[in-house]
């Protein structure tokens, strides 16, 4: 394959950020729009070009002619830093199945956040900075895909946290939204130690940073190992624990969620990107990516499962009391990320024998959907923020009279999350469960039940929003132009806004169609999805009755919401609260960090190690104030004393000759 | 035993020096401190010449009485307007001047004193350089001779002469 | 009477102790100068003295002297040139008011 396009996908949007950052200022809000959205129009197409010529070409690069076996190939490598003979920093372009689907999901819904941000971002300041910041994001997630090695990973890792940073920070007036970027950054920082550590301990063991060698040939990389341990657990397993704690800060997983919730404090369109559709699943990419490794440790993937377990089933119980619907949301992305991690960790070494690879599949099936239907939620929640200028569902109410575009578009958004045929979610839903099923009823029940909140939460939200009750726009209208304001009453976005919403929405019926085993599977064999009627009917049925349950509640206003949360309040204040994880936090950095730790060690900074110095400081100033007289300018002085010090001398040489 | 001739030049020397240096830092005209150095230094080549150093003696006039101090004289000259005396001293500064002058007086002649019996020898026999000598001396580097200094007084003497020149021009 | 190194020794004593009160005591910044040709003709004195009594026919000591009667004439020359061009600055040489100078 040539290497320009994979070189163009790369270069242009970083040329666009450069453009846009360091030109901006100079340009018109619209032309700044426009070039923004003609470069990711550009790239969008390249990546398609590249990601079909992958899947469709049939070339002997990509896939084996004999055993129909797709390959990972390297499209280009360069050597960055060599540091021994076997361990060097690369930098290249990966193409496998994995990577090409990325390919497409990324700029594709880039690019459609570039086109909605045309209408929602209009007029606002920093419009040129918002394309830029965009730009540099989109760069970096696709530099993340496509790193054939896993420092290369770490960097542009470390870049999609960065641009993550700047774009939740975009308010930068705001003090929330202040404090929410530097929340979602130091908190991602903080895994990202671990997945240092874990990077270190693996490249120390293996010596070896490429993915290729890693993947295919996991058993001489256990070997190289050889048997090393450290505190019971093998140092493979602890390196693959760290490395995924990189993942768990990344995408949220309990207990480093809890910056996301409150990087919804970024512009909406932004979320849908970042924090629904692309980064934040970066950690399953990553354990998507070293799965090889991963299978080989039971202890591993068991901790990667209890850990997504974990997560799904409290982040649903959280987004089914939340008030704001950007949160409730952002707790849905949690628990659908926590799906894929779960399904990732029961697709154990023991039932890919039988299930070739299945939960691998399904994750990477529902990583996919899950990208369309969550970014159409969110650009959807962007377009009602945009018309009644509030996050809280409070304010909203009856919506479906006024944006039946956007009602439409998120009804089939909710639809698709909540798994019902044959919207996306239900095809990649139904196989993660079946995966669940595969090695655990445990685990297949449990998802069960977390699916089943997820339709309910979303639908709650869904009729809280469109049906419930309706609010007094007209009135609220008056009053705003009794102050001055501009104000309508709400209706769909312009264009910009609904396009984007309309083409989710076609992609979230149709996706699931897609025979996706045919194009990603874990060791590259084609895999022909039949869909498991007992698991599907059962998950299915659950989840139509939860919405009829959320019907049931919400659809007409009343008071049985009220009196089912006071019938169990301590737990829904508690849940309301997110379970108090950030009181924890605080507690832990303030009482025990901060007061236990820190104060006392700027205590003993302050006045012992800067006493003393302020001591020797003192002791020299005094001296030379007291001595400076000394050094007058005047000759005859300095005679005077050089004679007292050879009398002195003298004296002394008399004294003693004496 | 020195010829009774010698011994009255001795102490006129003597004399001159002491009483010229006394007058020289305590008169209060300038120009006569500059005349009493010009007999203080002549005396001081008359103990050269008496020492048989004769090339000495004859440098220390050029240079010295002839050159240094005919310096002086311009600068005064240059620098006071004719009448001027020096100030009084301040009494206390006298006093510290004084001190400090009769304590290193004091000391340096009890150590001659007390310490040095050489010090009574009489003067020993001695041929006078010849000019011979003193010129291989400057321009010879070997054993006792001066070639590098010679050269190195030369260079310093020119340094300044530029220095003096650029110092004292006019801007 | 003996003619002794002592003899000569006690006058340029007596000269170098007078360049030191003098060099002390005086404002004038050329009657300063007068005070240390006093002290370094002493010195010089002092050289020839030791060469000629104890070391006769040997030459460093006098030529130590020559080389010093050299270095004083540049140093003097140097001195006044400065004395000069301060006295057209300030229109005086007192070594109090050169003082003010490095403000």
């Amino acid at each position: 394959m040539e290497i320009t396009l994979p070189v163009i996908i790369l270069a242009l949007p970083l040329f666009m950020f450069l453009l846009l950052g360091l030109t901006g200022m100079k340009m018109s809000h619209k032309a700044a729009g426009w070039l923004g959205c003609l470069g990711m129009g550009t790239v969008l197409v390249l990546s398609y070009i590249t990601a079909f010529t992958y899947y469709f070409s049939g070339s002997a690069d990509f896939i084996d002619p004999a055993t129909h076996t797709r390959l990972q190939y390297i499209v280009f490598e360069q050597t960055w830093l060599q540091f021994t003979p076997n361990l060097a920093i690369k930098l290249g372009f990966l193409l496998d199945p994995i990577s090409a689907m990325m390919l497409i999901v990324i700029p594709t819904i880039s690019f459609l956040v570039h086109v909605y941000s045309l209408g929602y971002m209009e007029g606002e300041k920093g419009f040129q900075r918002y394309y830029a910041f965009l730009s540099l994001f989109t760069f970096s997630m696709l530099g993340l895909v496509v790193a054939t090695n896993i420092f290369q990973m770490y960097i542009f890792w470390e870049l999609v946290g960065a641009s993550s940073f700047l774009l939740i920070g975009f308010f930068y007036t705001l003090p929330s939204a202040i404090s929410a970027c530097k929340k979602a950054f130091i908190v991602t920082r903080f895994a990202d130690l671990g997945f240092l550590i874990g990077i270190l301990v693996l490249s120390f063991y293996t010596q070896q940073l490429d993915f290729l060698p890693m993947t295919q040939n996991p058993q001489g990389v256990l070997a190289s190992m050889g048997g090393a341990t450290f505190m019971g657990a093998s140092v493979l397993t602890w390196a693959l624990v760290l490395i995924f704690t990189g993942g768990m800060g990344k995408s949220a997983m309990l207990p480093l969620h809890i910056w996301l919730p409150d990087a919804m404090e970024g512009p909406t369109p932004v979320s849908a990107l970042i924090h629904a559709a692309t980064m934040v699943v970066a950690g399953v990419y990553l354990v998507a990516r070293l799965f090889p490794l991963y299978m080989l440790e039971d202890a591993a993937l068991t901790f990667v499962t209890v850990v997504g377990a974990a997560t799904a089933f409290y982040a649903a119980v959280v987004a089914c009391t939340q008030i704001d619907i950007k949160r409730i949301l952002a707790f849905s992305t949690i628990s659908q990320i926590a799906f894929m991690m779960v399904s990732l960790g029961v697709a154990s070494r023991h039932n890919v024998a039988i299930h070739e690879g299945l939960g691998y599949m399904a994750s990477m099936f529902h990583l996919f959907t899950h990208a369309m239907f969550k970014a159409l939620l969110f650009l959807g929640a962007g377009a009602l923020i945009h018309a009644v200028h509030s996050n809280n569902y409070t304010a909203m109410g009856g919506l479906r009279k006024y944006m039946p575009i956007t009602h439409w578009t998120f009804l089939i958004g909710c639809l698709a999350i909540a798994g019902i045929f044959p919207f996306a979610g239900f095809f990649s839903k139904d196989e993660i469960l079946t995966a669940c099923f595969a090695n655990h009823w445990f685990w297949g029940v449990w998802m069960m039940m977390v699916a089943a909140m997820t339709a309910f939460y979303m639908f709650r939200m869904y009729f809280l929003v469109f049906w419930w009750d309706e609010p007094d726009y007209a009135a609220k209208v008056k009053e705003a132009e009794a102050h001055g304001h501009h104000a309508a009453m709400p209706h769909d976005g312009p264009l910009p806004m609904s396009l984007p919403l309309l083409i989710l929405a076609a992609v979230s019926t149709v996706a699931g169609f897609i025979s996706f085993g045919e194009f990603v599977t874990f060791d590259g064999h084609e895999y022909h999805i039949h869909i498991d009627l007992t698991v599907a009917s059962c998950s299915m049925g659950i989840a139509i009755l939860s919405i009829c349950f959320a019907g049931w509640l919400y659809m007409k206003k009343n008071d049985k919401p009220t009196r089912m949360a006071d019938s169990c309040r301590w737990l829904w204040t508690a849940a309301l609260h997110r379970f108090y994880w950030d009181e924890i936090y605080l507690f832990v950095t303030r009482r025990i960090i901060f007061d236990g730790i820190c104060k006392p060690i700027a205590w003993f900074d302050r006045h012992i190690i800067d006493g003393t110095m302020d001591g020797f400081a003192y002791v020299t100033n005094a001296a030379s104030n007291a001595i400076k007289g000394l050094q007058s300018g005047k000759v005859q002085l300095y005679l005077l004393w050089y004679l007292a010090g050879a009398v002195l001398l003298g004296a002394i040489t008399a004294i003693c000759l004496l | 035993m020195e010829s009774l001739g010698s011994q009255i030049i001795y102490w006129i020397i003597a004399a001159v020096i002491v009483v010229c240096s006394v007058l020289t830092v305590t008169t209060r005209k300038i120009l006569r401190a500059a005349t009493y150095l010009l007999f203080v230094l002549f005396a001081t080549a008359a103990i050269y010449f008496k020492l048989d150093y004769e090339f000495l003696g004859t440098v220390q006039i050029a240079v010295y009485a002839g050159g240094i101090v005919v310096l002086f004289v311009f600068a005064i000259l240059l620098t006071t307007r004719p009448g001027d005396n020096s100030q009084l001293l301040e009494s206390r500064k006298r006093t510290i001047g004084a001190l400090g002058a009769l304590c290193a007086a004091g000391l340096t002649g009890w150590a001659l004193f007390s310490r040095c019996a050489d010090l009574f020898t009489s003067l020993p026999a001695m041929s006078n350089p010849t000019m011979q000598t003193i010129g291989q001396a400057m321009l010879g580097s070997g054993y006792e001779q001066y070639l590098l200094p010679f050269e190195a007084i030369s260079v310093l003497l020119l340094a300044c002469i530029i220095g003096g020149v650029v110092v004292a021009r006019k801007r | 009477m003996d003619i002794t190194i002592l003899c000569y020794l006690i006058p340029a004593l007596v000269m170098f102790c007078c360049g030191v009160y003098g060099f002390m005591t005086r404002r004038n910044m050329i009657a300063m100068l007068i005070s240390l040709e006093l002290m370094l003709n002493a010195v010089d004195l002092n050289f020839v003295l030791f060469n000629r009594y104890l070391y006769p026919g040997s030459n460093e000591g006098w030529f130590f002297t020559l080389f010093g009667i050299a270095i004083a004439a540049a140093e003097t020359a140097l001195a006044i040139a400065i004395i000069v061009n301060l006295f057209h600055a300030s229109k005086n040489i007192d070594v109090r008011d050169v003082a003010h100078m490095k403000h």
